[in-house]
This record gives C-alpha cells, sequence and structure tokens, in this order.
C-alpha cells in the first residue's frame, strides 16, 4: 500500500466533473459527484486502453454514482469499479479523503 | 451512358426504378418507363382500401422528385405496341420509337374473364385498376339512383381477389353473390375445414355464397343484368364484377417471338433475364420455371435482382413464398408455407374451435420436428409468429402453437435467427436484430428505415415489435431512467418553464443525477433555447460529452482532433498557410474530410487551447465537428466558374453555413448547395439539399448518407433565396424542437404522418400556425451566436479545464504514443 498523496483542493473539483491525477506514477479519475462525496478509480478505459474515464459523464443509475467511459459509453459503478453494463468487467477503485480541504489519494493494492 | 427501357409503371416496374437508383450504378442508366395507366405507380395491393376511403394519391407509390432528374422520365397513357429485337427500339401507342440497351418488362397480368355469354355488357367490370374501381363505384351509385334503392352485384371467382371485390361492393352498399367453381372459397389458399367456416363466417356478413358452380350466362334485362347460373338459379343484378384469377400479359414479348410457359408468363432464368440476353422480365407478367406468382412480393424480389444485375452483380431469384394473410370483410384467414401438405409424409396438425370460430392447422414433417404450413381461419393474430417457423425445427408439440388462446406454450415461441420475418423484403430475424443493435434502434419506423422490414404489406409489424423487446429496448418514449419523457417533451416543459439547469428539471421533473444519455440531450435542449451561455460554464459543462467538454472530437487513443470551420469549402491560400503551420508546429496527422474541409488529428487535451489560440488569431472559428449541430454546408462551384452553373452555389452555401453554425440539435445536420441539376455538391444525401434551377432554387429535406442512406424529399421548387432561407429556419427549428435523441431529419422526415406535404403545409402554408414561433427562435439564435472557441480562450476559468492532470499539468499523458506512417504521425 502506497502513502497517501495530495492531489488538490476540494474546491478545485467542480461537481460532476472529473479531473486526471497522477499518483505514485498511476493514472487516476478524481471525481466529485453531485452530494459532494469523494471517488477516485483508474483512468484506463478497459474496454479500450485509453486513459479517458476522468472525462466521462457522472450521473447515477439506481443509486448508485457513476461515470461513462466516454469513447463507448461504458458505466462504471464509482464505488465499486464494477462496469454495470456489461458484466465481467470492473476498474480499480481508490481510497480518498479530504482532509482541511485537501484531496488526497492512496492506491489500493490491485 | 445506356439506356434502359421499362415497359409498365405497375408495382414492381416501379421497384425496379427504386432499386437501381439506390444502387451507385443507377447513374449508369438513363432510364425511360413507358406505362400503360393514367397514373403512375401506386399500391395495388392496397387497392381496396379505395373503398374505405383512402385517397388515390395516398396509394401513390413513386417518390417525390423521382422522375424529376434527367436521367429517369416517366411516360403515362401510352403503351409499348412493339419490340424489334434485331433493332433494340420499342414502339409505342404513341408512335414513339425508344432505342434500348436493356429492355425490362413489367407488364403485370390482366383480370381473367371467363368465356361466360354476355361478359361484354355493359354493367360487366373488373378489378385490378384504380380506373376499374373508379367505374365500379360509378355503376353502384348510378344503379342505386335508377332504383331508388340497394344495387345488387356479383362477384364471380371466390378466391382471394374475389372476396375483396364482394368487400367492396358490401362498403359500396350491396349484398353480393360469390360464384365459386371450386367446393370452397379460396381453393389455393385453404383447405376444406378451413373453407367451410369461412363460408360460415362470410355468410353471416351478408354474402351470399354459390360453390361449386358458375355463370351460364348474363343477359340484358331491361337496363339491368341477369346472370343464370349452372345452379339454374337466376340472379337479377345492377353490375358483375369478374374475379376469376389473372392471366400474365405476356403478348407483347409473345410477338416479339420470346417464348411463354406452359400457363403464360413470360419465360425467365434464375436471373430475370428471357432467352434474348437485352431482354428481362419482372413481376406476374414473368414465368420462371413455369410458375409465374400473382404476388407482389416474388415481383419485389425479381425487380432486386434485375437491379443488381444491370450494376454488374449476379443476384438470382430463387422462387418465392407464397404465404398470405387478409382480413377480408373482417375475417382473418392466413395460409403460409405447404398448406396443403403435399410434401411427402407430411403430417396435419388441426384444432377447430366452434365456439371461438376459429380454425387453424398445422402442417408439419413425418417426424413432428419441422413445421411446413399452415392454416388459420378466424383467428390469423399467430400468422406473424408463425410464418417464420416454417423450416425451422420446433422446440415441442406443435398442438401448442395453436392452442387456444393464453396457454404459455403459444406465446413462448422463440424462432431462430435465420427465420424469414418480413416475406415482404426477405429480412431474416438475425438481420432485424442485428439493425436493432448495431443502430441503437428504438422503435418500429427506425426499425423499418433500417431494414425495409414491416414497410411492404406490414403483416410483420407486430414481430418487429417483438423483437424490439427481445432485444431490450425498452419500448417506451422515455428518455432514460432519469426522466418518463421523450426528447419532445422535455424541450416544451423547458420551454414553458424556463428552467434553465440541469438541477432543477431533474429535481423537477425526473429522478436521479442523470446519465450521459439524458445530459447532453438536455444540454442540447438548453442550448438550442439559448438558455445556457457558453458550453463550458458552471454546471453546463458537467452535461457535456466529452465532445463537447473539450470541443474536439475524441480520438480512440484518448486524443483529439480539431477542425476549423471553412464555410461552404471556400479558402482562402493564407488561411490554408495558418492551418499548414499549425499542423507542422503541433505535428498533428492532417486530412481533408468527406465535409470539404481539414481536420487535424492527435492533439492532447492541454494542446488545443494553444492550438486553437493560433486558428482564432487568424480568424479561424469553432467547425462544431464534435457537436450534435450543424457540422459543414457543402458546395460546387457553381455559376461563378463552371460552365453549366446556373447559380451562385459558393455564396449560397457560405451564407447558410454562417447563418446555422453552432445551431444545436437532436442530431448533427449537413447540409449541400449545388449549382445545377448535375448535383456534385451531392445535396440530395443531406439533411438540407439545395439545387440551382433556371428560376431558382429547389430545396431538398431529409436525406442521409451514412449508415442508412436515404434521398431528401424535394420540399419547394423554383424559390428564391429569402422564401428558400425562410422555410429552411423553419424546417431546421421544426426538427430541433420536436425530432428525438439521436434522430436525423432523414428518420424524423421519414416518420411524419403525412411526410413531405404535411411538413409542406407546416412550413409553408403554416398550417399549425407555430411559423412566426419558428422564425422568432432562429432569428435568436442567428443573433445569439458566439464562437465557442474564442469563448474559451478569453476566460482563464474556462481555460483551466484543458489540463492533463490536476496535479502535474505539466505532465504529457504518458500513454499516448504515436507511429509514423506515410510521413505522419498516427496512434502507436
Ligand atoms: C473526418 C470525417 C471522415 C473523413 O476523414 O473525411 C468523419 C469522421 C467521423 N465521423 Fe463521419 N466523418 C466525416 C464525414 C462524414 C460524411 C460525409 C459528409 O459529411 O459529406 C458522412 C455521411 C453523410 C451523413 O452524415 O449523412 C458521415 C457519416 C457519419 C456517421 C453516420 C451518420 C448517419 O446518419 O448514419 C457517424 C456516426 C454518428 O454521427 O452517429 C459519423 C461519425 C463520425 C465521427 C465523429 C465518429 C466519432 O464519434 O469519433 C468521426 C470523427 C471525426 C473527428 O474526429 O474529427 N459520421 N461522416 C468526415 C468529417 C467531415 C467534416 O468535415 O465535418
Ligand atoms: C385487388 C387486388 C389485391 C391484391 N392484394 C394483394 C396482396 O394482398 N398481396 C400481394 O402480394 N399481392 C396482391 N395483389 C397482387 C399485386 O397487386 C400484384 O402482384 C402486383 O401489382 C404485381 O406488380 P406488377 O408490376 O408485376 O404488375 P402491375 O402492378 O399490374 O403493373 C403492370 C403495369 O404495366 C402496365 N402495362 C401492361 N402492358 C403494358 C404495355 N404494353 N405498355 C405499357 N404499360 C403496360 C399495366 O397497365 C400496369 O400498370 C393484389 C392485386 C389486386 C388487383
Ligand atoms: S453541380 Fe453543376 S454548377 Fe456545380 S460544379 Fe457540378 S456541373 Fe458545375
Ligand atoms: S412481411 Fe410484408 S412487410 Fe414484412
Amino acid at each position: 500500500m502506497t502513502a497517501w498523496t495530495r492531489v488538490c483542493e476540494y474546491t478545485d473539483l467542480l461537481p460532476e466533473r472529473g479531473v486526471a491525477a497522477l499518483v505514485a506514477g498511476e493514472q487516476v479519475a478524481l471525481f466529485r459527484t453531485f452530494d459532494g462525496m469523494l471517488h477516485v478509480i483508474g483512468n484506463r478505459d478497459p474496454f479500450t486502453g485509453a486513459f479517458v474515464l476522468a472525462r466521462g459523464i457522472v450521473g447515477t443509475r439506481g443509486g448508485a454514482p457513476t461515470v461513462a467511459s466516454p469513447l463507448f459509453k461504458q458505466v462504471f459503478d464509482l464505488r465499486t469499479g464494477e462496469c454495470v453494463t456489461e458484466a465481467g468487467a470492473a476498474v480499480p477503485v481508490h481510497d480518498v479523503r479530504c482532509v482541511d480541504g485537501v484531496v488526497e489519494v492512496r492506491l489500493r493494492a490491485p | 451512358m445506356n439506356e434502359l427501357v421499362v415497359v409498365g409503371n405497375g408495382m414492381v416496374g416501379q421497384r425496379l426504378v427504386d432499386a437501381l437508383h439506390e444502387r451507385d450504378a443507377g447513374s449508369a442508366w438513363r432510364i425511360t418507363v413507358i406505362g400503360e395507366e393514367s397514373r403512375r405507380a401506386y399500391d395495388r395491393v392496397a387497392l381496396s382500401s379505395y373503398f374505405d376511403g383512402v385517397a388515390a394519391t395516398e396509394l401513390d407509390l413513386v417518390g417525390a422528385g423521382c422522375y424529376d432528374g434527367v436521367h429517369r422520365t416517366l411516360h403515362l397513357d401510352e403503351a409499348v405496341t412493339a419490340i424489334d429485337r434485331s433493332a433494340r427500339t420499342v414502339t409505342t401507342s404513341r408512335g414513339r420509337s425508344l432505342r434500348y440497351d436493356a429492355l425490362v418488362l413489367a407488364t403485370g397480368s390482366a383480370p381473367f374473364v371467363p368465356p361466360v355469354p354476355g361478359r361484354e355488357l355493359p354493367g360487366c367490370h373488373v378489378y385490378r385498376t384504380l380506373d376499374d374501381l373508379d367505374a365500379i363505384r360509378a355503376a353502384a351509385e348510378a344503379a342505386a339512383r335508377r332504383r331508388g334503392g340497394r344495387a345488387a352485384g356479383m362477384v364471380v371467382g371466390g378466391g382471394l381477389l374475389g372476396l375483396e371485390a364482394a368487400r367492396a361492393l358490401r362498403l359500396l352498399g350491396m349484398s353480393p353473390h360469390v360464384v365459386e367453381l371450386a367446393p370452397r372459397l379460396m381453393p389455393l389458399q385453404v383447405d376444406e375445414g378451413g373453407g367451410a367456416l369461412l363460408r360460415r363466417l362470410i355468410e353471416a356478413l351478408d354474402v351470399t355464397v354459390h360453390t361449386d358452380c358458375s355463370v351460364r350466362r348474363i343477359e340484358c334485362d331491361r337496363g339491368r343484368l341477369l346472370a343464370v347460373l349452372t345452379n339454374e338459379l337466376e340472379l337479377d343484378l345492377d353490375l358483375v364484377v369478374f374475379s376469376a384469377g389473372v392471366r400474365p400479359r405476356d403478348e407483347l414479348a409473345r410477338r416479339a417471338g420470346l417464348p411463354a410457359g406452359p400457363r403464360g408468363g413470360i419465360e425467365i432464368d434464375a436471373s430475370c433475364r428471357t432467352p434474348d440476353e437485352r431482354i428481362y422480365a419482372i413481376g406476374e407478367c414473368a414465368a420462371l420455371d413455369g410458375l409465374s406468382y400473382g404476388l407482389v412480393a416474388p415481383g419485389y424480389a425479381m425487380a432486386e435482382v434485375v437491379a443488381d444485375r444491370l450494376s454488374g452483380g449476379s443476384a438470382v431469384f430463387g422462387g418465392a413464398d407464397t404465404s398470405t394473410k387478409l382480413k377480408l370483410l373482417g375475417v382473418d384467414v392466413a395460409s403460409f408455407g405447404d398448406a396443403h401438405a403435399r410434401t411427402p409424409g407430411a403430417l396435419e396438425v388441426t384444432v377447430n374451435d366452434p365456439v371461438e370460430q376459429t380454425y387453424a392447422k398445422l402442417v408439419v414433417s413425418d417426424d413432428a420436428t419441422t413445421l411446413l404450413g399452415g392454416i388459420l381461419v378466424g383467428d390469423a393474430s399467430r400468422y406473424p409468429m408463425l410464418r417464420p417457423l416454417v423450416g425451422a425445427a420446433l422446440a415441442g408439440d406443435p398442438v401448442g402453437l395453436i392452442a387456444p388462446r393464453g396457454s404459455a406454450a403459444a406465446d413462448a415461441i422463440t424462432m431462430p435467427d435465420t427465420a424469414q420475418v418480413c416475406s415482404c423484403h426477405a429480412v431474416t430475424k438475425g438481420a432485424i436484430r442485428e439493425a436493432i443493435a448495431v443502430s441503437a434502434l428504438t422503435d418500429v419506423p427506425g426499425v423499418k428505415s433500417c431494414t425495409k422490414a414491416g414497410t411492404g404489406c406490414g403483416s410483420c409489424v407486430p414481430l418487429l415489435k417483438n423483437l424490439l423487446a427481445e432485444s431490450g429496448v425498452p419500448m417506451s418514449t422515455a428518455l432514460c431512467e432519469h426522466f418518463g419523457h421523450s426528447r419532445a417533451e422535455l424541450f416544451d416543459i423547458v420551454r414553458v418553464t424556463g428552467i434553465t439547469t440541469f438541477t432543477e428539471l431533474v429535481q423537477r421533473h425526473g429522478t436521479g443525477r442523470g446519465c450521459d444519455i439524458c445530459k447532453p440531450a438536455v444540454a442540447s435542449i438548453l442550448a438550442s433555447q439559448s438558455r445556457a451561455g457558453h458550453v463550458l460554464d458552471g454546471e453546463q459543462a458537467a452535461l457535456q460529452d466529452t465532445n463537447d467538454h473539450f470541443l474536439a472530437n475524441i480520438q480512440r487513443n484518448g486524443t483529439y482532433s480539431v477542425v476549423p470551420r471553412i464555410p461552404g469549402g471556400e479558402i482562402t491560400p493564407d488561411k490554408l498557410l495558418v492551418i499548414a503551420e499549425v499542423a507542422r508546429d503541433f505535428a498533428l496527422y492532417t486530412k481533408i474530410t468527406g465535409g470539404q474541409r481539414i481536420d487535424l488529428f492527435g492533439a492532447r487535451v492541454e494542446q488545443l487551447p494553444l492550438i486553437w489560440k493560433r486558428l482564432v488569431d487568424a480568424g479561424f472559428e469553432s467547425g462544431h465537428a464534435y457537436g450534435k449541430a450543424v457540422r459543414t454546408v457543402k458546395s460546387c462551384v457553381g455559376s461563378t466558374w463552371c460552365r453549366y452553373g446556373v447559380q451562385d452555389s459558393v455564396s449560397l452555401a457560405i451564407e447558410l453555413e454562417l447563418r446555422y453554425r453552432g445551431l444545436r440539435a437532436p442530431h448533427k445536420i449537413k447540409a449541400a448547395v449545388s449549382g445545377c441539376a448535375r448535383e456534385c455538391a451531392e445535396a440530395q444525401s443531406k439533411d438540407v439539399g439545395i439545387i440551382a434551377t433556371e428560376h431558382g432554387w429547389n430545396l431538398y429535406v431529409g436525406g442521409n448518407g451514412g449508415f442508412r442512406p436515404r434521398h431528401a424529399d424535394l420540399l419547394l421548387t423554383d424559390v428564391d433565396t429569402a422564401t428558400l432561407i425562410r422555410t429552411v429556419d423553419r424546417f431546421l427549428m421544426f426538427y430541433v424542437r420536436t425530432a428525438d435523441r439521436l434522430e436525423r431529419t432523414a428518420s424524423w422526415v421519414a416518420a411524419l404522418d403525412g411526410g413531405i406535404d404535411y411538413l409542406r403545409a407546416v412550413l409553408v402554408d403554416d398550417s399549425l400556425g407555430i411559423c412566426e414561433d419558428l422564425d422568432a427562435a432562429m432569428a435568436k439564435h442567428v443573433e445569439s451566436y458566439a464562437d465557442e472557441w474564442a469563448g474559451v480562450l478569453d476566460d482563464p476559468e474556462r481555460l483551466s479545464r484543458f489540463v492533463s492532470f490536476v496535479n502535474a499539468p505539466g505532465v504529457p499523458d504518458p500513454s499516448v504514443q504515436f507511429r509514423t506512417a506515410r510521413g505522419q504521425r498516427t496512434p502507436a
């Protein structure tokens, strides 16, 4: 497990707009949902291999917060990383916290 | 250019013209069609609906503009009277002589009138053309006036057409007699059991049925007719309709020395060719292996074969399905496959329900594993389900398929992918499912326009609905799980309530926080009502697809393409130099697009503002290649340079592109302007196509290239520029307001009830009284347009989004790698 890495200010994040970040050499996608929650998943779209998930549309499916890949629109659950439109696929989920207005991310072991 | 002459403008002859037109090679032929009837091709299959009040114009089968161009000509009220095969010419009743390189005979059939004495008397009719129907109606009305009451009529022939004629006479207020030689009605389609029930059902409708008998003679009796039947009955009549079968019209071919089949019909081989290699025959007049088909579907298949052959293909006609389903006088009858169990060893399974008045028979193979055919009388609702199963292995007991309603077995049938769902157009279940998946079809009109299934007799339409459901398409108009409304409904909600944000809309009218379907749709609705401000402001930015979000098109490796607007495709050398320099400095792959402009590929997110800064400084603006918005207005050089041009097509194209740039819509919009009928700008394949004429402009709408090409429909002819622009304004706004999400104008126009005539009424005659509103909305758009890229470059907040990593803005995405191909960078 790696250490917590400072990524940005909480206020740098706009609701429902992702950003990409580099954490310990890995590309992650960081999201602030409408309710103010933070989520971090791997930025790599497993269907195409392109690092683009941070640029997807954020929304909900049922109660789950989601992001849709901008390339072919597969939808991922931000909490679990699981693809909700094509069973079996998933992206890694990482830990995120906000300390004194600063967003920190810690990679989870694969 | 080769000369093609088509004899006959009936259903099949017209289909040939359309099919050839749909193929690229259609342009290799100059087509001349000679039709003997006074009307151009109409839907003869639906002929009887004329008596239900359907107007002749609604039966018209000739697409708008079909014969407008220089390559297709139609002559009506003119018959071909002779063919000179050595000179390769035909002569017509108007004395015209036409040379051909290929000749297609599509002369159909003529009603067979048995040699009954008196058959020439006034009051004796046949049932084949609209003129025949007019004559029957006139005779019925005259008789009713003369008698001051009901006229009396008789139909000779109790087959499919005879019963249709009987129905017509019922609609004209008569209680007709039907005389049939065979022991039962519809002897070709139904068996004894089915025939018995059919007779009971038909007699209950005030039709008197005489089977096993024929007409001995018809006499004139004080202005009326007296028919004597072979069973010695005498009928007092006002009119007689002969409907005792048809005979292929092969007389023209016979006179030219072409052989006919044993039961008539011009002999053809599987390529639909007669022994003269330049002459084809298709439709009811043709006979393959001695057999001619009295149905339209086999004729259509032949037309497709000949269109393919004339385009250099090698398609063959392999016989056809003669299944039929009818609602005769409100009585359902269907017969399909080997209905009479002629296959050796075939078994019959019958369910006869005297209470429900239904009769069903299935013919199965000797081991009861394969369905071969069947007959349904009284209730044919399972016909669309059963017909495609012919030839397929049955999962369980065949009785289950025709068991009384409600039993689970019958409703749970699943067809194999190879089953033919639409026999009119030979479309399999597999093909329809694929179309549903590939084109993300969500409704029956979509399936129809994409696959043609359901556009013939219509009997497979219920099945199309099932297939959509089976493919997991929710059959509601709800946009997605967050909104129960269609796009058009949301448009109205936004317009009426004045809501300006997604959050307010979803909180008041939806649930959850939206998704990749509703968010861009709502963004587009807000944008087209000029309610949104810049696309990247506040919440608005979070609604955009990545393309709109970064004002560029995402590529498969996560980089973007850059497309500056080049209105009408006209560009100065200096501006070309700027594009060239930018492309060189950022090492962007450069390509001329199919839309007359230049696309620069491979820009990383953080490079986009730098690239656009240079482009905007040089006077370029966003080309909206990323948006569901107006793309390009293609032009040809037109009268400025071209020796054929009759109007200044470039100026108009530029004017239109500048007028509509930035307009957000349910889908992208493309337009083109050609300087003359040679159509170098391919306007007829565009959402809005304009072709110059000597007197002004012709306006076409609803064309499409892409996945399912569609020729645009002619909306206006010879109008001046002001009228043209006003109408395009209205057309676009009407589309923007009412079309569904991701619906191009082609399918929107095709699905409009009343089609192009309706559209003309709305846009030109203001039949809905909305033109003022549409005009105002477009005026507002034009006035509020501002270049989106300039808007980004001016604003540090908007610019701040264009970074690779929020915590390492200087580091380019390490995953983006290139290699070199033909001297340019392409994704590794
Ligand atoms: C660049 C270009 C191909 C080229 O190298 O020439 C192109 C490229 C793309 N086309 Fe196209 N189309 C291009 C001309 C066309 C044309 C020809 C034309 O416009 O004259 C057509 C057929 C005409 C038509 O639209 O009716 C065409 C029919 C499509 C379709 C199918 C649309 C349909 O209604 O069936 C799509 C898919 C869609 O939009 O859903 C598509 C989608 C695309 C997308 C946007 C796919 C995507 O989402 O990544 C491609 C990315 C463009 C980019 O990154 O810049 N493109 N595309 C052409 C850009 C023209 C321009 O200057 O804007
Ligand atoms: C009342 C009725 C109901 C029908 N119902 C059905 C149905 O439910 N399902 C089904 O599949 N089919 C049905 N049919 C049959 C269907 O209409 C025909 O199969 C179809 O019209 C055949 O098309 P065609 O082009 O071969 O012939 P037609 O449509 O008859 O066209 C032939 C044309 O050629 C013209 N012509 C002939 N000779 C010459 C010449 N020498 N020069 C110039 N022109 C010439 C004729 O005037 C005619 O206009 C029905 C027919 C009728 C009359
Ligand atoms: S459409 Fe006509 S005017 Fe335009 S380039 Fe072609 S031939 Fe010339
Ligand atoms: S079966 Fe006739 S339209 Fe499909």
